[in-house]
């Protein structure tokens, strides 16, 4: 039983992390139709970054936190600025190959300069962190990556909901051309959840590598996980996103736990073959409203 | 030539994808607080006019490619719609189209992206006191509201924008008489306490000629007649091929007349 609950809380504070990171997927999605290869790249910069900034920079660890995430969303800014924005208005293919072809310029820069070994962080979360419920031990890893997917969700949550620009972002999503009748910057929209993704990525990418080290093979691997997880939840449902992220989490932990660790990494593809044959629309897709 | 001309397009003609021509030298202009209606059959080119005006063509690969569009003094033709709007001109597209996944509210709220971070309560008051029936349903997503609830919807939504220059395309489309009748009500109301100068597209040409000031008609990418609003309702030829009268007067029997004797005169 106690095994079971430490697998439960396992699974479910790293599948808020992938929930995460797939809602920035499916947040550039929505708004511009881009599947982003790339993505698993972004969490790996992210890493990276604070890695620079917290043991290269000896930065503090809550301001190289807050850098990180500043040098994410920027970086994000400035990818749609200089390789997506002249694409607007050609075939989504082409668009799409350009991800491709942006994640293996990423991973190629990562491996020039950090080669492909195994970084770690020093440790900086006090184990004053831990939780200690009843046998179970919950590290504080877990316990941080937890307390910041909540936050960031309940934020992202309040922003899309009553924020102007998260209402703008939503509009974009639903109808670009009454958007764009409106006056909406639609470009700037394409812009921000570029940043936002990126972002998002970062930050779990920073938290994943806390909890499995650094390295960039690994990490953008498991940024591929955003597949399986955004085709469970429904490729355009931000809380379909989360939902699915932590399905997936939750599977990983009880296969590695119960069946065999081997195989953990590979669950996640089956649900996803799985999905596509049964719910091919996701557990949380759109289903159109059609007025009758 | 009015000193209080708001709009003027210069005989513009536009282009889409490059090849194909739908408008052919339209020019048309459009006094301060009037309501300025095109009529025409399907494919005539007036939805065409009104995006060349929003800068809407840009999307759909379309360019004014001759011809100029002033709009307060200032050429606007194949500016993007972003800064077009922010000029005043907003408009209302073909078919509604709502945000179907936001609520009444939040459809409207997207309606002040021109103006963000200003405050906008009291527009918000002034579109429910226009459209009433949005009261009710503003927590409602839009996609699940009724025809003529969407049509009042997209044109407050237009509204909180504080348009000089409203347009409006087929905003009759495919609802029932009565809801067309409070439609154009509302219109000619925003007109008049607004002060909005209004473009109105419309196949109802009956019921747009009533709250127009001045028409144009549109045939073949190109204007074919003008005039004041009482002087198109008059005319024989709109009677017979909008209003759907005989040029007598009284509505037309197919038996009377061997239709293809009767050709417009324009053309």
């Amino acid at each position: 039983m106690d095994f079971f609950l430490q697998l439960l809380v396992n699974g479910l504070s790293v599948g808020l992390l992938y929930g995460l990171s797939a809602m920035g997927f499916v947040m550039v999605f929505k708004s511009s139709s881009v599947l982003n290869f790339a993505h698993g790249e972004l969490l790996a910069i992210g890493a990276f970054l604070f890695l620079v900034l917290s043991t290269w920079a000896r930065l503090p660890i809550p301001a190289a936190f807050l850098m990180t995430l500043a040098g994410c969303f920027v970086l994000g800014f400035l990818v749609e600025r200089i390789f997506l924005r002249p694409l607007i208005g050609e075939q989504l293919i082409f668009v799409i190959m350009l991800t491709v072809g942006l994640a293996a310029i990423f991973k190629g820069l990562l491996l020039f300069v950090f080669g492909g070994n195994l970084h770690t962080y020093p440790v900086f979360l006090p184990e004053g962190l831990a939780l200690h419920l009843g046998a179970i031990y919950v590290p504080p890893v877990y316990v941080a990556s937890s307390l910041t997917g909540i936050i960031f969700l309940v934020l992202f949550g309040l922003f899309f909901k009553f924020s102007p620009q998260g209402i703008f972002m939503r509009s974009v999503a639903d109808n670009q051309r009454a958007a764009l009748s409106l006056g909406v910057h639609v470009k700037k929209v394409f812009a921000l959840s570029w940043a936002i993704a990126a972002l998002v990525a970062g930050m779990s990418g920073i938290v994943l590598g806390i909890i499995n080290g650094i390295s960039v093979h690994e990490i953008s691997a498991i940024g591929l996980k955003v597949f399986p997880v955004v085709i469970l939840g429904g490729l355009d449902s931000i809380g379909g996103a989360i939902i699915g992220g932590i399905i997936i989490g939750l599977l990983e932990a009880f296969t590695g736990g119960y069946i065999s660790p081997s195989l953990r990494d590979v669950v996640p593809y089956i649900v996803l073959v799985f999905i596509l044959l049964i719910k091919p629309y996701g557990l949380f897709g759109l289903v159109e409203i059609e007025r009758v | 030539m009015n000193s209080d001309l708001l709009l003027q397009l210069n005989n513009i003609s536009v282009v889409y994808s490059d090849v194909i021509q739908v408008l052919k030298g339209v020019s048309l202009s459009v006094e301060s607080n009037r309501i300025i209606s095109l009529l025409g059959s399907n494919g005539a080119g007036k939805t065409t006019t009104l995006k060349a005006i929003s800068g809407l063509l840009k999307p759909e690969n379309g360019k004014v490619t001759d011809g100029s569009v002033l709009f307060d003094g200032a050429t606007i033709q194949n500016a993007a719609p972003e800064e077009i709007t922010r000029r005043g001109i907003i408009q209302v597209l073909e078919g509604r189209e709502p945000f179907k996944y936001l609520t009444i509210e939040e459809n409207l709220k997207v309606g002040t992206a021109t103006r963000w971070m200003k405050p906008y309560r009291k527009d918000l008051d002034m579109v429910y006191d226009y459209f009433p029936s949005l009261v009710k349903r503003r927590k409602t997503l839009a996609g699940y509201c009724s025809g003529g609830e969407l049509q009042m919807l997209v044109m407050g939504r237009a509204l909180m924008a504080h348009p000089k220059l409203l347009l409006l395309d087929e905003p009759s489309l495919g609802l029932a008489p009565l809801v067309v009748k409070e439609i154009f009500r509302i219109i000619r109301r925003i007109n008049r306490e607004q002060g909005t100068t209004i473009v109105l597209v419309e196949q109802n040409a009956n019921m747009a000629l009533q709250i127009a000031h001045y028409g144009y008609v549109m045939e073949n990418g190109k204007i074919v007649m003008e005039g004041a609003a009482e002087d198109l309702r008059e005319n024989p030829d709109v009677r017979e091929f909008y209003l759907g009268m005989g040029a007598g007067g009284t509505s037309r029997s197919y038996k009377d007349i061997k239709s293809y004797r009767r050709r417009k005169r324009w053309l």
